[in-house]
């Protein structure tokens, strides 16, 4: 099975690529178009800031190509916020894979943004939750999430509630990273992989 | 529910843990790979490495633990001393530490601070600040707490909020190595001034003692080195006890 990471200026996606090891699983980090179509997975990474990994997305015509993946595709953290239709960060426009925006967290006496640590996610559905029991904890860092919609498959709560997890055919997403969510993320992880 | 962390320090001299431990399961009782690993497996939430003696020679055996770590555990740690520029912390993280923590270099130079921030993102600059009570003021210290500096602790802690840090670690110079409980005032005064999250540290010595910080002290997290090393204070109970105080904890799998 071939693994692709996508690269680009996502910051650090050393904790994704050690998170493969310990699966067993190999990968290849690589922004090539024909590597990234012909691959069995495609895992879209992202840490950093929202405008900034959109312009290098675009640079590299890799905004066009993920919507067109046809292969389990799974965009993690701010990977994930750019799958959906805008983000407040910097006004950005992203892929609109998700029909969905993405907002900032208010912040308000009793919730510190950046939301960070370990929360409990809920109302899980879909193939990559599967085995894990509802209220599992995950580890999440950002201060932008998207609002809960029809392709919402966890929730998590913050604030407000948000999307966790999201799916749309065979794109995959999830807020949180799951590379450095103890079992409960190697299991999301390994539920990926067997797609 | 977010939860509140519980976070074990290892103090690292040339590749190894010092201070010593009481894990008798341990093929290697200064191997921190192994210790860090056995942690995780145990619950916590968190590992932080401190090198404490990160000379330039000691960098190249530092990075190879980093990675080791990286590859045996599976929840966030960050590593922390000596570092004072972008290409240390570009190092490290390469290496597959998820966060680094900065302490004299940021009161040396306090624009590395929205550097890192800029370069790599808040979420990974953890600021470490020492602090002691001097005549009657809570003052900044460096060089392990022996070196004082003009800093006012809680001035100093909302400048490296708006500097760009992710997250604060706390440590009071004056409650560490008691086991006589947390600074809890100053802990709570920090964490109610930050807008990021604040690691308490220092003075650890029972699980009451986290029930303090947590509730009095409002910290975010809690750390420890030697009551978890030589297991005073086992992982799984801390945090079962902790759950019947109604402090949300995460179980694991």
């Amino acid at each position: 099975m071939k693994t692709v990471i996508i690269k680009y200026n996502a910051g650090n996606v050393q904790s994704v690529m050690y998170a493969l090891d310990r699966l067993g699983a190999s990968y290849l980090l690589t922004d090539d178009e024909a590597e990234i179509r012909s691959a069995d997975k495609v895992i879209f990474p992202g840490v950093g800031e929202a405008s900034t990994a959109m312009a290098y997305l675009r640079e590299k015509g890799l905004d066009k190509l993920i919507p067109t993946l046809k292969q389990p595709v799974l965009g993690t953290c701010v990977g994930m916020q750019l799958m959906c239709r805008h983000s407040e960060e910097n006004d950005t426009n992203c892929m609109g894979i998700f029909d969905i925006d993405v907002r900032r967290f208010p912040s308000q006496p009793g919730f510190k943004v950046p939301h960070t640590g370990w929360n409990s996610i809920h109302s899980l559905s879909g193939p990559l939750t599967e085995g894990l029991p509802e209220q599992a904890y995950v580890y999440f860092v950002h201060s932008y999430g998207a609002d809960v919609c029809a392709e919402t498959t966890a929730v998590c709560e913050y604030v407000r509630p948000f999307s966790a997890m999201l799916q749309k055919d065979n794109f995959y997403a999830a807020q949180f990273h799951a590379e450095i969510s103890g079992n409960v993320g190697q299991r999301i992880l390994e539920n990926f992989l067997k797609l | 529910m977010l939860t509140k962390r519980i976070i074990p320090c290892l103090d690292i001299k040339d590749g190894r843990t010092v201070k010593g431990t009481n894990f008798i399961n341990l093929r290697d009782a200064g191997d921190p790979v192994e210790l860090g690993a056995i942690y995780a497996r145990q619950g916590a939430d968190e590992l932080v490495f401190l090198d404490i003696t990160a000379t330039v020679d000691e960098r190249k055996t530092l990075i190879d633990l980093v990675r080791n770590v990286a590859h045996a555990v599976n929840i966030p740690f960050t590593v922390g001393g000596g570092i004072s520029s972008k290409a240390d912390v570009s190092a490290l993280l390469n290496a597959g530490a998820d966060k680094v923590s900065i302490n004299s270099s940021a009161v040396r130079n306090p624009d590395l601070i929205n550097e890192l921030a800029l370069e790599f993102g808040s979420q990974c600059v953890v600021v470490a600040i020492d602090t002691r009570y001097v005549d009657g003021e809570h003052i900044v210290h460096t060089h392990g707490g022996r070196k004082p500096t003009e800093l006012r602790t809680l001035a100093w802690a909302k400048e490296v909020e708006n500097r760009g840090a992710g997250e604060i670690l706390l440590t009071s110079m004056d409650t560490d190595g008691t086991k006589a409980g947390f600074a809890l005032e100053l802990t709570a005064q920090v964490s109610g001034a930050a807008n990021i999250p604040v690691i308490a540290s220092g003075g650890a010595g029972s699980m009451d003692h986290f029930v303090d910080v947590f509730t009095t002290g409002k910290a975010d997290a809690g750390l420890a080195a030697s009551i978890f090393h030589f297991k005073e204070i086992d992982i799984p109970a801390l945090k079962g006890y902790l759950q019947t105080k109604g402090i949300e904890m995460r179980m694991t799998l």
